[in-house]
């Protein structure tokens, strides 16, 4: 009797610690090998063969198609360079200098990877539109009202990512510190 | 006292086997990966355009909304596959996907060199029987090896302004994906 309680209570347990770990880790996307510039993070092997098991498995879940390694790289960033998470109703300012590449696009998500609905249907910019200053800085507003400048609407919504993705860098797997990948930095202003 | 103690041990060495066996299956498990997101809206063996994502349908999640994008649904079964892909004017790609979304292999236009990116995309097998001295590798036409049978290639064009896409679509629209014996 005490043996077949103790072994049902084992495998309940281990079925609930098994999954549970599944669940968080997939969910969370948990991949090893990433690489941490301010707020913004990358996991460049995700774009290869070298890609981890559990970047596989979050990427099978999700759906979503990673960029190659021979193409790009992107960053993802949730916080600003404080901690603070994004929240759609602040205005953040990214500014600053990128990293080489011979293009990028900045695109907003929602937390599952969609676009954000928002009135002038625009979802992020390019490195080829981006409005900037004389000595080729710029600085975006990410906001939910409208701006001067560049202006990247965020619809208001509670939470969203951003994607910075570098195409055709040098930027990867053997990058180690922000001195070759000067990512832009983000700062949060008012709260509406 | 001591027994108990062995019971949680066990249960959690079970949990860790659970976790990492359930990680390792779940890219074979998966029915709404980017393949199976792709089965219905494509045929097998042919350039597909991808519709752009909105804010209220997109194919796939975080798909960069600056490219256009073309998809072709690959299977090596019955023969090698020619890629030919004319470049766009900004930034032109090719990604090479496993069919498990697994990027085996991605080239952009400038490594490409020239005015259009061609392959031949072969399992290991048909590569072995590609006759040997025969320059086929000669520089001209590049041979990737694909992993698996079935798989995804993807085409990206980048509109590096929203008015530029009706042009990067066009570059793709004149994209082949084909089975064609190795010359």
């Amino acid at each position: 009797m005490r043996l077949l309680f103790g072994s049902c209570f084992a495998l309940i347990l281990a079925a609930a610690i098994g999954l549970g770990a599944t669940w968080l880790t997939i969910t969370r996307g948990v991949a090893f090998g990433s690489l941490t510039i301010g707020a913004w993070t990358a996991w460049p092997k995700s774009g290869s063969v070298d890609i981890d098991p559990y970047a596989r498995a979050t990427i099978a879940r999700t759906g979503e198609l990673p960029l190659g390694t021979g193409d790009g790289v992107a960053f993802y960033a949730r916080t600003d360079d404080a901690g603070n998470h994004f929240d759609g109703r602040c205005t953040f300012i990214i500014s600053g200098v990128t990293p080489a590449a011979r293009y990028w696009t900045l695109t907003l998500y929602d937390p599952d990877g969609h676009l954000v609905a928002n009135t002038i249907d625009r979802h992020g910019f390019t490195s080829a539109e981006i409005l900037r200053d004389i000595e080729g800085r710029f600085t975006i507003a990410v906001a939910p009202r409208a701006r001067p400048g560049n202006w990247l609407p965020t619809g208001g919504i509670e939470r969203y990512i951003l994607v910075w993705r570098l195409y055709d860098t040098p930027i990867g797997v053997a990058t180690r510190t922000a001195k070759e990948a000067p990512m832009p930095a983000i700062a949060r202003k008012a709260c509406s | 006292m001591i027994r108990p103690l062995l019971w949680l041990l066990g249960a959690i060495l079970l949990g860790g086997i659970v976790h990492l066996s359930t990680v390792l299956v779940m890219p074979r498990a998966a029915t709404q990966d980017a393949y199976a997101r792709l089965v219905p809206l494509t045929p097998v063996n042919a350039m597909v355009p991808l519709a752009a994502p909105t804010a209220e349908n997109a194919i796939m999640p975080l798909m960069d909304p600056a490219f256009a994008a073309a998809v072709c649904r690959y299977d090596l079964s019955d023969g090698a596959i020619k890629l030919n892909a004319p470049l766009s004017q900004a930034y032109t790609s090719v990604t090479f996907y496993t069919r498990n979304s697994v990027a085996y292999y991605a080239i952009d236009d400038r490594a490409a060199g020239r005015r259009a990116i061609e392959l031949d995309l072969m399992t290991p097998e048909q590569h072995a029987q590609v006759p040997e001295g025969e320059d086929v590798t000669a520089a001209d036409r590049l041979i990737i090896e694909s992993p698996t049978k079935t798989g995804l290639i993807v085409l990206r064009a980048l509109a590096p302004e929203p008015g530029l896409m009706p042009m990067a679509r066009q570059a793709l629209a004149n994209a082949q994906c084909r089975l064609g014996p190795v010359q």
